[in-house]
């Protein structure tokens, strides 16, 4: 919103705005800077749909539709595999969203939408899920899909043939049948809530071992080429089963690390979408380009080693959460545009989110010397904050809380870590005081919140709290909906109660588009889809 | 003339700096890291004069001391440097033969090496940090002291005064620091000038690329490396670290240049 | 023939040293590059498989060993995150760098002979004077802060815009010269300063010699002098030392790179370090150290061979 607003602008700002309030959409992910950890090999890899929605999601310049045209999107980093299975990082799933669909594949508001699949059925048990193949879905080599390969590539996920599932989110599943050409019938050991969102993963065909070197898949673009350290090109599928779908013909990812090349890249006009763009940048840009910025379902936080000491007394825990200002930090360090949190989970996802949790441990210095002092610091302490130091978004956080929390006496040793050495010996290994880290959020509460479940390998938090267990095992296996939400706003609430962390915020994501562009929708998802996105005249 | 303007200047840029680094040891105008989120990234002014950083910290508090960060960078540096170079060099000097032949050896293979690629190896073995970053640079220093403390050795050993102390029985040790090192005080002195401005230059470096200092201890490099994000928001951000750079690696070329143009005069 | 027999240890050594420094130092430092690839969502089971399937749950002596038979066949083994052969990324990224190199070498030569001859011309005059204050500051600017600055005058302010992500050689060399000038030229700056130094100091060594004076005293002109006998007298050292640069602007170009977001070496290798992508590290280094020492050798050599007078020792 700067000066040369313009009415073209208000227009993308009223339907951001108008989307983040109605479907609580976020997407991609955050602030140039980057703020996720986390990947989601829950989600899979799907292609989009796009005739579901109306375009409308970004700003709309006036102008009717122009088929065709080439596009090229800044990515941050390189892709781990091209292999949607083996594929774990978040920058990797963030474009094989475009090659790839699964059974189900999730829309900009973050609801799943039939796919692959054209309609299923849940048994009554919860454990059997029934799935009728739609006709005419072709992969990018010509050949048609089959229920056949369904079965291949979810028992390859499951580890059916290997008893080790490729991913977690598959871990429960008993059985792949394919009783038919175009039925799938899966079969979980216990029911859960959250299988419906692993089944976005990526189908592939019966027996493909290649998908690393060419990857082949049913989305709306088809692999084209990728040269390491460079970029990924797409390009049209024709065969693609909704018709109009995509609109352009081939899309570029270039990786530009730098956010200052990605900046000169942008203006230059040699990309035209820059995902993820700095907020300051965002501001520069305002004036020639399409900008949007949304919530992205991230929870920003500083974690405590609740094993340690003084953090596992929960006074000290709340004295550090008195005397954080989130206020100042969103101000500060995403220039205001982040949202508030309480909990661990976003806004985004609006139909879970316990609200009110926010302003539970107002800034106030007193009371938090107070704490301190009862729980027998009155001079505060010494603890070291680690920060994995590839992501500027954290390093600048820690920065201002070492800050803040120094008024309360307590002296915060910045101890920056790469991030192979964090996640080994942070997040494994759970040998820190205190760090930083923006978790990922996910279409399924349960999730996002399992970390904290006191048996979890990755409860780096090591916070154990039996009411917390029992309350979120409930919510996974309950199936009536309201229920289910009573639960996961209840597990909400028992984390702020026990300030179990220091939750910050959901930095705003921010998207700067060529104006020529439209179509554009942003994720509550770490995605790009381009499927939608066309040329105007 | 030339050289004494060398001489000249290279003192007046070094004795600034360093009274810039005396004075900010008990006093910069403002907390160099207090944050004041309402001023940041602030154009110089009256009350910041070089402007402030994306916290609204003020950038004139932060090169001041930042100044320690390079002192204590080069001086420690180069002190490791010269011990390492003077253990390696004399030993080989002295030992002569196949020790000398493998320690020579060695240092070249080491200084055909390019500098900045082995001190990133050197910091990724250990965690980057302040002291990792002095020790990788000192190591990086070794060879270069070891050559001139070896040519010293092989030139003294054998002339007369030398002879004439070993036969009343001086020890090697006494030999080395009484009589050999005095002689050799201005090629290390020589060496010492020019490593310090190289030690500047690679901290700013590594510091630049995230892998030496760390924040939020002040490093002028950490702080260019700060800058780029907001280059075009913010371009004053990025001139106080690196004119102030540019001034010390000028200042202790110069020094370098003016004591060994004042040594070749006296040769 | 004991030199020759002397270099090459040298060279040997140096690549020994240098690969038992990269293998020492990543066994040391934390991080599993299993673990860095699957990153926070990975289960134990999926570690432990891309570990047996990487081979990087064998014992270290084991893939020392391996490593270093397949180094002497020159097959640099397979990077841990591109699981692509490290001979063919260190390919796909040796244009950039290589350009990068080379053109800075062009640009070193382009700049410093004027100015090392117009420096020589009239020792201690105004021009002399200006190109030593120039060769001073050139030599103290760190060459990526000149890159920021580069880049903040002709990319943000006169907006010649294609000074930023590069286009690939084979797409468009006049492109990919010109995505690579701004880091080129600030990767030159310091070179120059030290060649303009070597030639000024050669120059009028040469213009002090015997037979440059009888020259003068034949009647020939200043300028013939200059151009027909010294400056082709004073180019050999000079190109030696161009040589030499060589090393120094491939390290250099490491965190030039950065600067200027290129797909390089320099990033290759920084990512690769934080990932813990072993093979890709070790074979970066060994081809960088090679290309270095190989290239300093040849200096070496083609400077004796050139000129006889140097004896070996």
């Amino acid at each position: 919103m700067r000066k040369q607003t313009k009415t073209k602008r208000w227009s993308a700002l009223a339907a951001a705005l108008l989307m983040a309030v109605l479907s609580a959409c976020g997407g991609g992910n955050g602030n140039g800077n980057g703020g996720e950890a986390a990947s989601s090999p829950s989600a899979g890899a799907p292609a989009s749909e796009a005739a579901s929605a109306s375009p409308s999601a970004s700003g709309e310049p006036s102008g009717g539709k122009k088929q065709g045209g080439n596009v090229t999107v800044l990515i941050l980093q390189d892709l781990d595999f091209l292999d949607p299975h083996q594929a774990v990082a978040a920058g990797t799933y963030e474009v094989l969203f475009n090659v790839f669909e699964g059974l189900l594949k999730p829309n900009e508001k973050g609801e799943l939408l039939p796919a692959i699949a054209e309609s299923y059925t849940v048994s009554d048990d919860g454990l059997s899920y029934t799935f009728k193949i739609r006709g005419g879905v072709k992969f990018h080599n010509g050949q048609p899909l089959t229920s056949a390969d369904v079965k291949y590539s979810y028992a390859r996920l499951a580890g059916l043939d290997t008893g080790k599932p490729l991913q977690a989110t598959f871990g429960g599943v008993r059985s792949v049948e394919a009783p038919d050409d175009s039925t799938v019938v899966i079969t979980l050991k216990e029911p859960n809530s959250s299988f419906l969102t692993a089944l976005t993963a990526a189908v592939i065909p019966n027996g493909y071992q290649d998908s690393n070197k060419n990857p082949v898949g049913t989305g709306p673009f088809k692999f084209k080429e990728y040269t390491p350290g460079q970029h990924l090109v797409v390009e049209k599928f024709p065969d693609y089963y909704q018709a109009g779908v995509p609109s352009l013909d081939q899309v570029e990812f270039r990786i530009v690390s730098d956010p200052q090349a990605g900046l000169l890249a942008l203006k230059s006009g040699e990309i035209d979408i820059y995902p993820r763009i700095g907020t300051e940048q965002l501001e520069q840009v305002a004036s020639d380009f399409q900008t949007l910025s949304t919530p992205q379902n991230l929870v920003q936080l500083v974690t405590f080693n609740i094993d340690r000491k003084p953090f596992d007394d929960i006074r000290v825990r709340q004295a550090l959460n008195y005397a954080i200002d989130k206020d100042e930090i969103i101000q500060g360090v995403a220039l205001g545009k982040g949202t508030k949190l309480g909990s661990n989970l976003s806004p985004v996802l609006a139909k879970y989110y316990q609200e009110g949790l926010e302003d539970k441990y107002k800034t106030d210095l007193e009371k938090a010397k107070s704490l301190l002092k009862e729980a027998g610091y009155p001079d505060g302490f010494e603890t070291t904050l680690s920060v994995p130091s590839v992501y500027q978004f954290h390093v600048d956080t820690a920065q201002v809380i070492a800050a803040q929390l120094e008024k309360i006496g307590v002296k915060v040793k910045l101890e920056p870590v790469e991030w192979a050495v964090w996640l080994e010996r942070i997040y494994k290994g759970r040998d820190y005081d205190t760090t930083i880290i923006g978790l990922d959020g996910k279409l399924d509460p349960y999730q996002i919140l399992n970390k904290y479940l006191s048996d979890s390998p990755n409860n780096f938090f090591n916070y154990s709290n039996p009411e917390f267990d029992s309350t979120l095992q409930a919510a996974v296996a309950e199936t009536d909906d309201a229920k289910r939400i009573e639960l996961y706003k209840k597990a909400q609430t028992l984390l702020a109660d026990d300030a179990a962390a220091i939750y910050i915020m959901d930095p705003n994501t921010n998207v700067a588009l060529n104006k020529k562009l439209a179509g554009y929708k942003t994720y509550p998802l770490y995605v790009q889809d381009l499927s939608s996105v066309y040329f105007t005249e | 003339m030339r050289r004494r303007i060398n001489m000249t200047v290279g003192l007046l840029l070094v004795s600034m700096l360093f009274v810039l680094m005396l004075v900010s040891l008990f006093y910069t105008p403002y907390e160099p890291n207090a944050m004041r989120i309402a001023d940041r990234l602030s154009g110089p002014s009256a009350s910041h004069w070089l402007g402030t950083d994306n916290f609204g910290r003020d950038l004139l508090s932060r090169s001041m001391v930042g100044t320690q960060t390079a002192f204590l960078v080069g001086a420690a540096s180069v002190a490791i440097g010269a011990a390492g170079g003077l253990l390696v060099g004399s030993l080989a000097g002295y030992a002569g033969k196949w020790a000398d032949e493998l320690l020579m050896r060695a240092t070249d293979a080491l200084l055909a090496f390019p500098g900045i690629l082995l001190a990133l190896l050197l910091v990724s073995v250990f965690r980057p940090s302040l002291l990792q970053t002095i020790l990788a640079i000192g190591i990086l220093f070794v060879p270069s002291f070891a050559r001139v403390v070896r040519s010293g050795v092989l030139q003294q050993r054998e002339a007369d005064y030398v002879r004439a102390v070993r036969a009343f029985g001086a020890g090697h040790v006494n030999v080395l620091f009484v009589q050999i090192l005095p002689n050799i005080a201005s090629s290390i002195i020589t060496t010492a000038a020019l490593s310090f401005s190289t030690a500047i230059l690679i901290e700013a470096a590594l510091s630049y690329l995230g892998l030496g200092v760390q924040p939020p201890d002040p490093s002028w490099g950490r702080m260019l490396n700060e800058s780029q994000t907001y280059l075009s928001a913010a371009p004053w951000f990025t001139l106080a670290p690196g004119v102030l750079i540019t001034i010390s690696v000028l200042g202790f070329n110069l020094l370098s240049d003016g004591i060994r143009d004042a040594r070749d005069v006296r040769a | 023939m004991n030199y020759y027999f002397r270099r090459l240890f040298t060279l040997a050594l140096t690549v020994v040293l240098v690969l038992i420094l990269t293998f020492s130092v990543f066994r040391v430092i934390p991080g599993d590059p299993a673990l860095a690839i699957l990153g926070v969502e990975a289960s134990q089971e999926q570690i432990e498989m891309l570990s047996e399937k990487l081979g990087t749950d064998r014992p270290m002596a084991v893939q020392l060993l391996e490593w270093f038979r397949g180094a002497a066949t020159l097959d640099l083994g397979t990077s841990l995150r591109y699981s692509e052969p490290v001979s063919d990324l260190i390919a796909s990224r040796l244009p950039v760098t290589l350009i990068l190199a080379l053109e800075s070498v062009a640009i070193v030569i382009a700049f410093s002979i004027p100015l090392g001859i117009a420096a020589a011309r009239r020792p201690g005059k105004a021009a002399d004077l200006a190109v030593s204050v120039l060769t001073q500051l050139g030599l103290a600017v760190p060459s990526f802060w000149m890159g920021i600055l580069l880049l903040l005058l002709f990319g943000l302010t006169l907006n010649w815009v294609p000074v930023s992500t590069y286009v690939g050689w084979d797409e468009n060399p006049w492109l990919a010269l010109r995505s690579t000038f701004l880091p080129a030229a600030a990767l030159a700056i310091p070179q120059i300063a030290i060649v303009v130094r070597y030639l000024r100091t050669s120059l009028l060594e040469q213009l002090n010699l015997d037979y440059v004076r009888t020259a003068r005293s034949k009647g020939l002109g200043d300028r013939a002098v200059l151009y027909g006998h010294a400056l082709r007298n004073s180019l050999l050292p000079v190109a030696t030392v161009i040589g030499i640069q060589f090393g120094e602007l491939l390290a250099g170009s490491l965190v030039i790179e950065q600067v200027f977001s290129l797909p390089g070496f320099g990033s290759l290798l920084i990512s690769a370090i934080g990932n813990r992508d072993y093979p890709l590290v070790q074979g970066l280094v060994l081809f960088i150290a090679a290309s270095v020492i190989v290239v300093n050798f040849l200096v070496d050599l083609s400077y004796r061979w050139l000129d006889p007078k140097i004896k070996l020792r």
